[in-house]
Parts: structure tokens; sequence; C-alpha cells
């Protein structure tokens, strides 16, 4: 299993003005990792793929970050 | 303008949206994999049932499409609003 | 030929009169990843790329259309009803001034839509990839877009686009996948 977001720490400099955002993250969203996707792949209900903005829960990619603020090291 | 549409306006037109949808997703992803046979049979399923709606929501609020893939009725109700991005 | 079906792909709503994120989701109306850029390359593309993917192309091109329809109603909506003093506030003096509440293809600095913005290079990798990096430039966007915005309603769309942006970049992937498959062998599904 892949992770939707990626974490890093970037250098903060003792003079930078700004409050420093101490951890950064990118989205990585699941067609990185498919390539091509498989036949038979679970399914949203129609209602439910409308809401989602896709019919297959594996292809489904949250934002912003569910784990936002959560803490990662 | 002070026509307003019904709640079930919303219902029925969601419905379609919903099941549209499927029929979006297995168009595009069919066209990557034309050999997956159940995704074809989903697919016409969908058309089916979504022409099936498409047929009731019109009975009630007026005709979809426009250039003949829609009946018409008197007067001429293909121009009438609300249009998509108004409700 | 084209036919028109009076329905949008997805439910827009909008909570609150709010021109000033009507004037940052202009972006996805007539910026450089915005959808009409996307629904004209594909829709452009299609002649020549090879028969394999034109279907491809073509349902992508058709389906850009209809979220360009989505933001335009978008856009129309947050500013129906504002005042010229709203737009005013809102950073959108430059765009009244020329516009009143009409719609038009820039982007959110107001700089109006190119066709430099799209390419077709005739070579279907060239092609495909750009149309794959397009797919994640939008997909930003619209990560920006909802970072930006503090309507729950716009945001529950906006994430809508922003997926199907991640759909449309793995059948753009998948594609090439088919173009350099050897001919004759059948791997794919
Ligand atoms: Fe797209």
């Amino acid at each position: 299993m892949f992770s939707q977001f990626k974490y890093w720490k970037p250098f903060i400099g003792p003079f930078d003005p700004c409050k420093p955002i101490k951890v950064k993250s990118y989205s990585t969203p699941p067609h990185l990792y498919i390539g091509f996707q498989p036949p038979g792949m679970k399914q949203f209900s129609p209602k439910d793929a409308l809401m989602h903005g896709t019919l297959w829960p594996q292809l489904y990619s949250p934002y912003p970050d569910p784990n936002k603020g959560v803490k990662k090291d | 303008m002070t026509k307003q549409m019904p709640p079930e306006y919303y219902q029925c037109l969601e419905e379609i949206q919903a099941i549209d949808f499927v029929i979006v997703e297995l168009n595009l992803y069919l066209n990557t994999h034309p050999n997956d046979l159940e995704a074809i049979k989903q697919f016409n399923e969908c058309s089916k049932k979504s022409m099936q709606l498409k047929v009731e929501f019109e009975k009630k609020f007026g005709p979809l499409m426009n250039f003949g893939r829609s009946y018409a009725n008197y007067p001429w109700d293909l121009d009438d609003t609300p249009w998509p991005w108004q409700v | 030929m084209f036919y028109y079906e009076k329905k949008l792909q997805y439910p827009v709503r909008v909570s609150t009169c709010n021109p000033m994120l009507a004037k940052f989701l202009i972006e996805q109306y007539g910026g450089a990843d915005g959808e009409l850029a996307a629904a004209l390359r594909y829709m452009n593309q299609r002649y020549t790329i090879p028969d394999k993917v034109i279907g491809l192309l073509n349902d992508i091109a058709m389906e850009e259309f209809s979220h360009l329809e989505m933001i335009a109603t978008m856009v129309y909506k947050l500013t129906k009803d504002a005042t010229p003093e709203m737009m005013k506030a809102a950073g959108l003096g430059d765009h009244y001034a020329d516009h009143d509440k009409a719609l038009y293809y820039h982007n959110a600095a107001g700089v109006p839509w190119t066709a430099t913005y799209i390419q077709a290079k005739g070579d279907p990798i060239a092609d495909l990839y750009e149309d794959i990096a397009a797919e994640e430039k939008a997909r930003a966007t619209y990560q920006w877009l909802i970072d930006m915005s503090d309507d729950p309603d716009i945001n529950d769309s906006l994430r809508f686009l922003r997926e199907r942006e991640v759909v449309h970049s793995l059948r753009f992937r998948e594609a090439v996948e088919i173009l350099k498959e050897d001919q004759g062998k059948k791997k794919f599904y």
C-alpha cells in the first residue's frame, strides 16, 4: 500500500522572515502507482462514484491531506 | 423570473448525473480496456438505465437535449429556463 | 456533430456571493492549465494521434467541455448579484471595466487565453506526455484553489474536478502503454 501524501522537512534559515513551516507535503495520487488499471476493481455505487469523482475507490485521491497537522517524523 | 424548480427536480437530476457519471467512467476505461466484457455489459446496462431515467425526467421537466435527441412540446420548450448554470 | 444536454456533469452549489473567489477560479476557465486549454488541446490532437487512442482523446475532450461549464457556473454564481463596489473590492475592478459581469477567457491575473498554452506536436508520445503533464498541472491548480477557498460547496465541486484529473492522467498513461506495445503482441485487457 502506498501513501497519498509525502512529507519533507525543508532547511530553515535563521533569517527566514515568515514563520517557518516545519513539514511540507505534496500529493502522490493513486494513479502514480497503478500503471495500467487491472480489470474487476471494486466499485462505488453510482451516487458515491459521483460524490468521489471516480467509479473506483482505489483511484480516489483525497484533498486536502486528511492527516494535515498530525505529527509526522 | 420567479419560476422555481421543486426539490424533485434536483433529486431526479442528481440520479441522472450519478448514472451518467458511471457511464463516463466506464467509457474512458473501455477506451483503454476494449476486451473487458463485464465492463461492456455494465456500460450497456447503465446506458439503458440512463435513457429510462431521462424519459421520466423529460415528462416532468421538459426536454434535456437539442437537435432532435429529445421530443419538443407545444409551445416550443427546448429553450425554456432554467439552464444548468441557473438552477 | 455535437448535441447539448441541459445538465451539468456534477451538481454545482455555491454557499455565498464571493467575487474574490470567482477571480481565482477564472484560472481554470481561461488559464494555461484550465479546462478550455484542456478541451481544445485534446480535441485538436485527436486528428493525428494513432487510431488506437483517438477515442480516448475525443472522450476526454468532451468531458473537459463539461468541466468548463462547471467552472463557468461557479464563476457566474459567485458574481451574479455582486455590486460594482463588491467587484472592485474583490480585485475585479479591471475585469468589470471591460466586461461587467460577463465571463471572459483569461486567467486569474487577467491575461487572455492564448493558443500558445497548448501544443500539437504530431508525435504521439510527445503529445501524450504533454497531456499527462497538463492533467497533473490542472490537479495542482485545483489543490491551490481548494487551499484558498473557504466555501464548502465550491470545494466539493473542486474536489470532484481534481479527482477527474487523476483519472484522466491514468488513462493517458495507459494510452502511452498501448502505443509502446509491440505490434501483434497483446498484453493488455
Ligand atoms: Fe482533465
